[in-house]
């Protein structure tokens, strides 16, 4: 019919979920409104997480007035390197990476320097809404680097790579690691230009990557291939990811993972409303995955361990 | 899913009440569902407002009568308390409230209808006044007639005396003369009809209204009636030209006061009209049942009301535009209902303009934004800024456009400022987040939206739908509700799926 466009019939017959469906069936239906400030404000997602003993980034401090901004160079300047992000920032907006500090200047992982009035501005500009959702007044939260693991040496530009697991009903149905390039600025998301690797549930190996939805074979910057990715640390993280939904109550969510080279897997964030990107990651649909846990009922019984296992079993790519 | 039956049911009830509303106003009320095939009635109120004294009040206020163009349907009057007669004094009637006793500011309504036609009854316009030769005083009166021979010398007949009279004052360099004679009477249109009856030509000063829909708070502006012999013209003394007759209605026509008014001060007199397309029929009927309690709909309010009514009566339907524009095709916009906002500015400046408007004051304001986030500035102090600006940008392009000769250029007041300030702030926060790619994205898909729902929205069916079919605004939100449970894929989703779909 249309040449550009792919009929809603095929589709529909490969399972794929669009934003409405999202929005309207799953969201709005597994997501209960008033847990939205726990996944939304980050501070409130690490609370969370140390309570159910999920890794998070260790916290180096929160700027909640006005007044302390002035007070941002002496709780970072001891650090190797640091992240200033807004609670509740959305999309990534508002993230400022050091990772070089060296006598006193600041460095992006672009070699540019930061000045302590960028560092301020920044703040500042956190604190009175700029980057949350609907402007609301916000707090900064200064978090340390995460030194990600070698296991991506080559994988990712001038970015931290994280691992996006959707978990449905506590069930890990898809995963994806998202690797920064030039085109993306070293942010993570894939709007942006960052590239999108679709990862096998039970190996935590590539299947195959995008980059403006389109696919591709290496990294556009280091010509790294990108079918050779394996995360390490995978069972770690699946387990890590499903108890997420124990710990927010979210029915579906969207889990961004990090790995530290001494840490292992970490929680960064929890998203309420995932992207339906990670589909055209794993070249797959989501809804049949997504029903087959809804046949499961409420009842089954299953622990963070048992629904793992389920995950593996049913999800995987090369059983 | 058992828990959606309820919303079907109130879907459907919304539909059918909605369609039940509707036909029942064609029918009974013959409200046709086209707007092509009726008669065009101007309702035209007239609002007095002054300051009683504390003593009785006598309030005389002069209205049309039928004129070429214009035929009389029906008048009424509204004000609590006051007695009301209409009266004819000096071929002109009137409409005369009085009142033992006011205190403070009082407000009375005079309402006409007059119905669109090719009516040629003349009634007094076609008589000539009685001409009065004026007396000038010293030193006016030199003055006067130095002009008199003047354009004397220069004319043949009344109306080309007229011409070269107006002429007179329309320049840029205005004689000594003539600047004398201004400077002793202020009124300019009363001087030139003194000034014509110094040269013995029968001439008046009426009040005329360019009916123009839903406009409110409207003024009497003054024409100069001239005659010669059994003909007479109409001249604006603002343009010094032959006067547009084109829905001008000569509101007071016999040269006597708009409003007399013993026992109040402060006295203004405003009008507001509206257009409404009804069967001549219609007209007729609604004269025999004057007042009929069941008869809900928006033609019962005052007309000020009902002009302000006529758009946001609009607005729902934009609000569709929207939602189908975002639900359906999957377009981003800045803002969710921002469009709509737009689309209404739109239709008040008409479409070009109000385009070329609105990017030259984003376009302007995101520039001196981008100074603006280099002060390390509050959010709220910032956005205040902002809204400061886009004021003063819209003042500066209004007096330059003015100035230029581009009228056109100060209906850029109508957009809504502190939306277009937000929309300046999101912008530049997105220039810098995500790059001009996303603002371009965000910024066309916001303009394509407004400029479908202003489509939408200007579109004469829709306009004459929407105004006089209340019931419709009920199968709007049946249609936005089920817009609601739509879980199927979006147009653009197509597209961006189709590199899977392949696979």
């Amino acid at each position: 019919m249309f040449g550009f466009l792919a009929s809603p019939k095929t589709l529909r017959g490969k399972g794929i979920m669009g934003m409405n469906q999202r929005n309207g069936r799953y969201i709005g239906r597994y997501n209960p409104r008033r847990l939205y400030p726990l996944v939304d404000n980050k501070l409130k997602t690490k609370i969370i997480a140390q309570e159910a003993n999920v890794t998070t980034p260790g916290l180096i401090g929160v700027i909640g007035s006005q007044v302390e901004v002035k007070g941002v160079v002496d709780m970072v300047k001891d650090q190797p390197g640091f992240v200033i992000k807004p609670a509740k920032g959305s999309g990534g907006k508002g993230i400022l990476v050091i990772t070089k500090v060296e006598n006193g200047r600041f460095y992006k992982p672009s070699g540019e320097e930061a000045t302590v009035e960028d560092l301020e501005r920044h703040v500042s500009n956190i604190l009175a809404g700029l980057f949350s959702l609907g402007g609301a007044q916000d707090v900064a939260v200064a978090e340390a680097l995460i030194k990600f693991d070698n296991a991506f040496d080559g994988f990712s530009f001038e970015g931290v790579p994280d691992v996006r697991v959707i978990v449905f009903k506590g069930f890990p149905v898809m995963a994806m690691m998202r690797l920064s390039t030039a085109a993306s600025d070293g942010k993570a998301n894939l709007h942006q230009g960052a590239v999108g690797v679709g990862i096998d549930i039970g190996t935590g190996k590539a299947i195959r990557a995008v980059q403006f939805d389109l696919p591709v074979e290496f990294h556009p910057d280091t010509q790294k291939e990108l079918k050779t990715l394996a995360v390490p640390g995978w069972d770690r993280l699946m387990h890590l990811a499903s108890s997420c939904f124990e710990m927010s109550g979210m029915g579906y969510l969207g889990t961004d993972m990090v790995l530290d080279k001494e840490e292992g897997p970490m929680l960064l964030e929890l998203n309420a409303r995932p992207g339906l990107a990670i589909q055209i990651a794993n070249g797959e649909g989501i809804l049949p995955r997504l029903q087959q846990i809804e046949q499961l009922g409420d009842e089954h019984g299953m622990d963070v361990a048992a629904r793992v296992a389920y995950s593996y079993k049913h999800f995987s790519r090369n059983v | 899913m058992a828990s959606k039956t309820p919303f079907y049911i109130l879907v459907g009830i919304l539909i059918v009440v909605g369609l039940a509303l509707t036909i029942q106003r064609h029918v009974a009320y013959e409200v046709p569902w086209t707007p092509g095939v009726k008669r065009t009635v101007w309702s035209v109120d007239a609002k007095v407002e002054f300051n009683a004294n504390g003593e009785s009040v006598k309030a005389s206020l002069a209205t049309p009568m039928s004129q070429p163009g214009f035929t009389v349907l029906h008048q009424n009057a509204a004000s609590p308390g006051y007695g009301l007669n209409f009266i004819e004094q000096n071929n002109t009637p009137r409409a005369e409230w009085s009142i033992r006793e006011a205190n403070g500011g009082q407000e009375l309504f005079y309402k006409v209808q007059l119905l669109e036609d090719e009516n040629l009854e003349l009634a007094a316009l076609g008589v000539p006044p009685q001409l009065d030769i004026p007396e000038f005083k010293e030193p006016y009166s030199i003055a006067a007639s130095q002009m008199t021979e003047k354009v004397t010398a220069r004319s043949a007949d009344a109306f080309s005396y007229t011409r070269e009279l107006l002429k007179e004052f329309d320049r840029k360099d205005l004689s000594q003369n003539a600047e004398l004679l201004l400077e002793g009477n202020s009124n300019q249109a009363h001087l030139i009809v003194r000034l014509l009856n110094l040269a013995e030509i029968e001439a008046r000063l009426v009040g005329g209204l360019t009916l123009e829909d839903g406009r409110r708070r409207q003024h009497l502006q003054p024409y100069i009636q001239v005659f010669q012999n059994s003909d007479w013209l109409l001249f604006d003394p603002r343009t010094g030209k032959e006067a547009d007759r084109t829905n001008l209605l000569l509101w007071e026509q016999s040269g006597t006061s708009l409003l007399d008014l013993v026992g109040g001060s402060d006295s203004v007199v405003t009008f507001s009209m509206i257009k409404q397309d009804q069967p001549a029929m219609m007209a007729v009927k609604e004269k025999i049942n004057s007042q009929d309690l069941l008869n809900f709909s928006i033609q019962s309010l005052p007309i000020e009301e009902q002009a302000l009514f006529k758009g946001i009566l609009l607005i729902p339907f934009g609000v569709l535009v929207v939602v189908l524009m975002r639900v359906i095709v999957g377009l981003k916009t800045s803002g969710t209902f921002m469009p709509v906002l737009i689309a209404m500015a739109f239709i008040q400046t008409s479409l070009l303009t109000g385009l070329i408007g609105f990017l030259v004051v984003v376009g302007t304001g995101l520039v001196i934004r981008s100074y603006l986030s280099r002060l390390n500035l509050l959010l709220v102090s910032r956005i205040s800024a902002v809204i400061i600006m886009v004021i003063l940008m819209i003042g500066l392009f209004s007096v330059v456009s003015y100035k230029v000769g581009l009228s056109e250029g100060l209906k850029i007041t109508f957009f809504p400022m502190i939306i277009l300030s937000w929309t300046i702030e999101r912008m530049s926060v997105l220039w810098e987040e995500e790059g001009p790619k996303e603002v371009m994205l965000q910024g066309g898909g916001s303009l394509i939206v407004a400029i479908l729902a202003y489509i939408a929205m200007n579109n004469e069916y829709v306009r004459h739908l929407t105004f006089n079919f209340l019931g419709l605004q009920l199968i709007i939100m049946a249609l936005v509700l089920m817009l609601g449970n739509y879980t199927g894929y979006r147009l653009l989703e197509l597209r961006r799926f189709k590199p899977l779909a392949e696979d």
